[in-house]
């Protein structure tokens, strides 16, 4: 059934055990994200050096897939260049557009692969309403890499 | 008792399969659904009648403008109010809210006065407030809630001051389903000079209404939450007060003469009625109140009570649900809103979609009652004529799926 494409087990758990939660002091780059419809709230702080995020914190509350999704871009983003992360973040955008396709790429056994558990929230795409969920910690990011670049 | 398997008939859309389910719509308090006869007579103007209102001088206006006329004459008899004439019909609830916060308190108002509400308002009660504060300088002061979610008003009397000018306050909140005493509340505010502003977008379309035992001086409310088209919404006012108030916009049909610098106003209500209005919707909303009024209103309040009634019942044994809203169905009426520990008001709410029940999450626009609740989003299931007791089952149904799918069940 539909709902188990959506609620994965893996989604579940980093909701229930959300990854890089916590605030980052040493924060060089912040960003707060919203959506003013359904209430859900994420920061996301990060500590940028040498073009590269060295470590993330992501915080906030809502529902299991925007707080999943922020949990596992975390992990998908700590340790790499801005210039992945912009990849990754188009990447992860587009699995999330209605008409996307299952991207191969996204494959996290694929050598090289760079989504992970990222992969598992594909199921989101079959409920419109919940796309924005998934997207709001990346569009947060964005925001947080945005206004680092314009202050740097 | 009313007859739910007849009123289901006249409503087309509860045919409808949800995701390969029989549609539970539990979400009225956000907008009902429209029977046949609302329909019905909205397209017999648009097909039969239809022209401009209070302008041609041939048959279909005339006919138009008579249809017009007729449901403000409905809605006056709805509400029990003295004349026709007290009846503005509005876009909304929120224009409403909007037309008398502009029209009065922007005129009325001024630094140091207090405009008095409170924290369970809906935001269509609170913002206009927040605008009109920054333009006189008065303040906005509330009353709290007591542990069993209702409105405080013993605690709240010390603010019934001599600096309050207006007394807005919702006559049932959308969240918590509370019903407060607006009667004792409007006795306070007499007793200091204050206008009274009833909120009514939930109370009308549940509970008889009288505006003349009811206390308030002004009553808003939507036609699309009690069976009739979105588009239309009703201010009800005391007649000299609409007389003494300002209008809110200009434009044509609100007004009765109009020179190059100045313009009179035309006599309430077309006064608060600038433009064309949205006269087929109040034709429309004129059908839902028969179709209301047929029923009869304690009827639709006492079926909402044994629907409230027993849902609450069935949810208490959801475990890890909470119900925030008075445990009891006295002065309450039937939105039940409720949080599952584990679980986003989101979550839940896609979770029921796929079982085909229809309800709202998020924060219902109500900030700071959810705020001061401690919550960012909850879910809501409310009841109207439509609703059976099978549609309450098939929610617990669908929260112990939800429960399930989240790893809760309990062993
Ligand atoms: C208590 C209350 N007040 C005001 C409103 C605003 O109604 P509308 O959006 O129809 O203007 C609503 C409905 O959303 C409500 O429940």
């Amino acid at each position: 059934m539909a709902l188990e494409d959506l609620y994965r087990e893996v989604i579940l758990d980093h909701y229930r055990n959300p990854r890089n939660r916590q605030g980052l002091g040493q924060a060089n780059a912040v960003a707060d994200g919203s959506n003013p419809l359904c209430g859900d709230e994420v920061r996301v702080e990060l500590l940028i050096e040498g073009g590269e995020v060295t470590a993330i914190g992501v915080t906030g509350h809502g529902c299991s897939i925007s707080q999943a999704s922020g949990s596992m871009m975390g992990d998908a983003v700590k340790g790499r260049n801005i210039e992945t992360i912009r990849i990754l973040t188009g990447r992860f955008k587009g699995m999330m557009s209605i008409d996307g396709a299952d991207d191969p790429g996204l494959d996290p056994n694929r050598p090289g692969a760079v989504l992970g558990d990222l992969e598992a929230l594909q199921g989101v795409r079959k409920f419109p309403v919940r796309i924005k969920c998934a997207n709001l910690p990346w569009t947060t990011l964005e925001e947080a890499i945005k206004n680092f670049v314009a202050s740097h | 008792m009313i007859d739910t398997d007849a009123i289901r008939s006249d409503f087309p859309i509860l045919e409808r399969r949800i995701n390969g389910r029989r549609l539970a719509f539990l979400d009225s308090a956000a907008s009902s659904q429209k029977p046949v006869q609302v329909l019905d007579a909205m397209a017999d103007i648009y097909r039969n009648s239809y022209a401009n209102v209070h302008r041609g001088a041939y048959t279909l206006s005339h006919e138009a403008t008579e249809a017009y006329e007729a449901a403000r004459h409905k809605v006056a008899v709805f509400l029990n109010a003295s004349s026709d004439e007290e009846i503005i019909f509005t876009r909304s609830a929120t224009a409403a809210m909007n037309l008398f916060a502009y029209g009065w308190g922007l005129n009325n108002l001024e630094s140091g006065d207090r405009i008095l509400t409170s924290v369970m308002e809906h935001h269509a009660n609170i913002v206009p407030w927040h605008i009109i504060a920054r333009h006189t300088g008065a303040e906005l002061r509330y009353m709290e809630l007591t542990d069993g979610f209702r409105l405080d008003v013993e605690g709240a009397r010390d603010r019934f001051d001599d600096r309050v000018k207006v007394v807005a306050v919702s006559g049932m909140s959308n969240v918590l389903g509370t019903m407060p005493p607006v009667d004792e509340i409007a006795r306070l505010a007499r007793e200091v000079g204050a206008v009274v502003l009833v909120d009514g977008a939930q109370l009308v379309p549940h509970a008889p209404v009288d505006v003349q035992t009811l206390g308030a001086d002004f009553l808003g409310f939507s036609g699309h939450k009690m069976l009739g088209p979105t588009g239309i919404g009703v201010l009800w006012g005391r007649r000299a007060l609409l007389e003494s108030m300002e209008p809110a916009e200009g434009g044509g049909e609100m007004i009765r003469d109009v020179r190059l610098h100045e313009s009179d106003w035309a006599a309430v209500p077309h006064k608060f009625e600038a433009g064309t209005p949205p006269f087929v919707e109040a034709i429309g909303l004129g059908a839902a109140v028969d179709y209301l009024s047929a029923i009869g209103m304690d009827n639709v309040l006492q079926h909402d009570r044994e629907l409230t009634g027993y849902a609450l019942e069935r949810l208490a044994g959801v475990p890890g649900l909470s119900v925030q809203g008075p445990a009891d169905t006295v002065d309450r009426g039937g939105a039940i809103s409720f949080d599952l520990a584990g679980i986003h008001a989101h979550d839940v709410a896609t979770i029921l979609d796929q079982e085909g029940v229809a309800v709202r999450a998020g924060h219902h626009c109500a900030k700071p009652l959810l705020r001061s609740l401690g919550l960012t989003a909850s879910t809501r299931a409310s009841f109207y004529v439509y609703n059976v007791p099978a549609e309450v089952d098939a929610l617990v149904d669908a929260l112990d799926v939800a429960r399930r799918i989240f790893g809760l069940d309990s062993p």
